[in-house]
């Protein structure tokens, strides 16, 4: 058993980043990143891009990759108590609140909030991107990989694990 | 309007969720959406714009606030447990059993290799998600500017989230408040 003191900080850590993941999953990996490498030194910044890719590169929701940290860092219990942490609070808020909908989906406060909320989640997921980005690549090749990555997927219609199996093969050729 | 399908059982709604969760990669809601309204005819497309846009209202993962959502609407707390069940289910298992793989080979120097390029393009993947929502999001300046503020909050000076939220969403917020309510104002 690992101390209960990590899992009690993964609890605490991953339910507040529910409440504060505006706009899905992609806008708290910075935060996540923050806290996995610089503040409690779970992982080195290679392992947090490793982990990253690997959630990518599997089906379901994005937000899977809070369970490989959770994985890495408390084993299988672990992984189970980050995934609940980050669906908990923003699920439990969500079934309390789908009732009132109807009451304030159409009042200024609601639109006013969506509208100022929307610039601060491209921020963030754009942060999330600069953040991966400058953690995942040491190399001038890793720098024109991410940047044709990129612009592949906003140009064309290729699957995005096409993408990620092609850098893979790049990396095992040792071109990386 | 065509006849509502039947109401899903619980059973029913973990097992629709559980094909959701376990087919879509990059994103699951256009899964989602196929699934619900074109195949079950569990919503129509206006039900589930309308669930849609309260869940991206909403913090968290997206795609589990609509499990929730979705399965309160036909069976309450059973069905949200239902359907978030058979959502994650499949994923989980997936991703852990994939991350046991990793403890185990990451520190191969093949795996180490391959996982150089594919860490890159999965940033990639992420860059292009944002460009894109800017994209898509067009707006004026004074929002540009709050893009701005957030990415050099978060990526440069790597601020906590939950300082930059308290500092940058309430103001991002009230000045769209003001900007509209003076528009309104004759």
């Amino acid at each position: 058993m690992k101390p209960l003191d990590i899992y009690i900080t993964l609890l605490g850590q991953f339910a507040l980043l529910s409440i504060l993941a505006i706009g899905g999953a992609n806008a708290v990996v910075p935060e996540i990143h923050r806290l996995s490498v610089h503040d409690q030194h779970w992982m080195t910044d290679t392992q947090f891009v490793d982990l990253f890719a690997l959630a990518q590169a599997a089906p379901g929701p994005n937000v899977l990759v809070v369970s490989l940290i959770g994985l890495q860092v408390g084993g299988l219990l672990g992984a189970l108590i980050t995934t609940l942490a980050m669906c908990g609070p923003s699920s439990i808020l969500a079934y309390t609140i789908s009732n009132a909908w109807d009451r304030f989906r159409e009042r200024p406060w609601r639109k006013a909030t969506q509208a100022g909320l929307a610039p601060v989640t491209i921020g963030l997921v754009l942060g999330s991107g600069w953040i991966l980005t400058d953690a995942a690549d040491h190399s001038w090749a890793a720098y024109a990989i991410t940047a044709a990555t990129a612009a592949l997927t906003l140009f064309t219609k290729i699957h995005p694990l096409w993408l990620l199996a092609a850098a893979g093969a790049l990396g095992l050729a040792g071109l990386v | 309007m065509t006849e509502p399908a039947p109401a899903p059982t619980p059973r029913e709604l973990f097992l629709g969720f559980l094909s959701i969760g376990a087919s879509g990669f990059g994103g699951v809601l256009p899964f989602a959406r196929r699934m619900l309204v074109e195949r079950k005819g569990w919503l129509t497309p206006a039900e589930f714009t309308e669930v849609l846009s309260l869940c991206q209202f909403l913090p968290g993962p997206n795609i589990c606030n609509v499990s929730v959502c979705i399965g309160r609407r036909f069976h309450g707390l059973r069905g949200s447990l239902a359907a978030f069940g058979g959502l994650m289910l499949v994923p989980f298992c997936v991703v852990v059993a994939l991350g046991l793989l990793y403890a185990r080979y990451g520190h191969r120097p093949e795996v180490d290799a391959a996982f150089d390029g594919v860490a890159a393009a999965a940033a990639g993947l992420v860059v292009a998600t944002g460009l894109k929502m800017l994209d898509k999001d067009r707006r004026d300046a004074l929002a540009l500017v709050f893009v701005v503020a957030t990415f050099v909050g978060i990526a440069i000076f790597r601020w906590p989230l939950l300082i930059l939220l308290l500092v940058v969403a309430p103001l991002s917020v009230l000045i769209v408040w003001f900007r509209r309510f003076r528009k309104a104002a004759p």
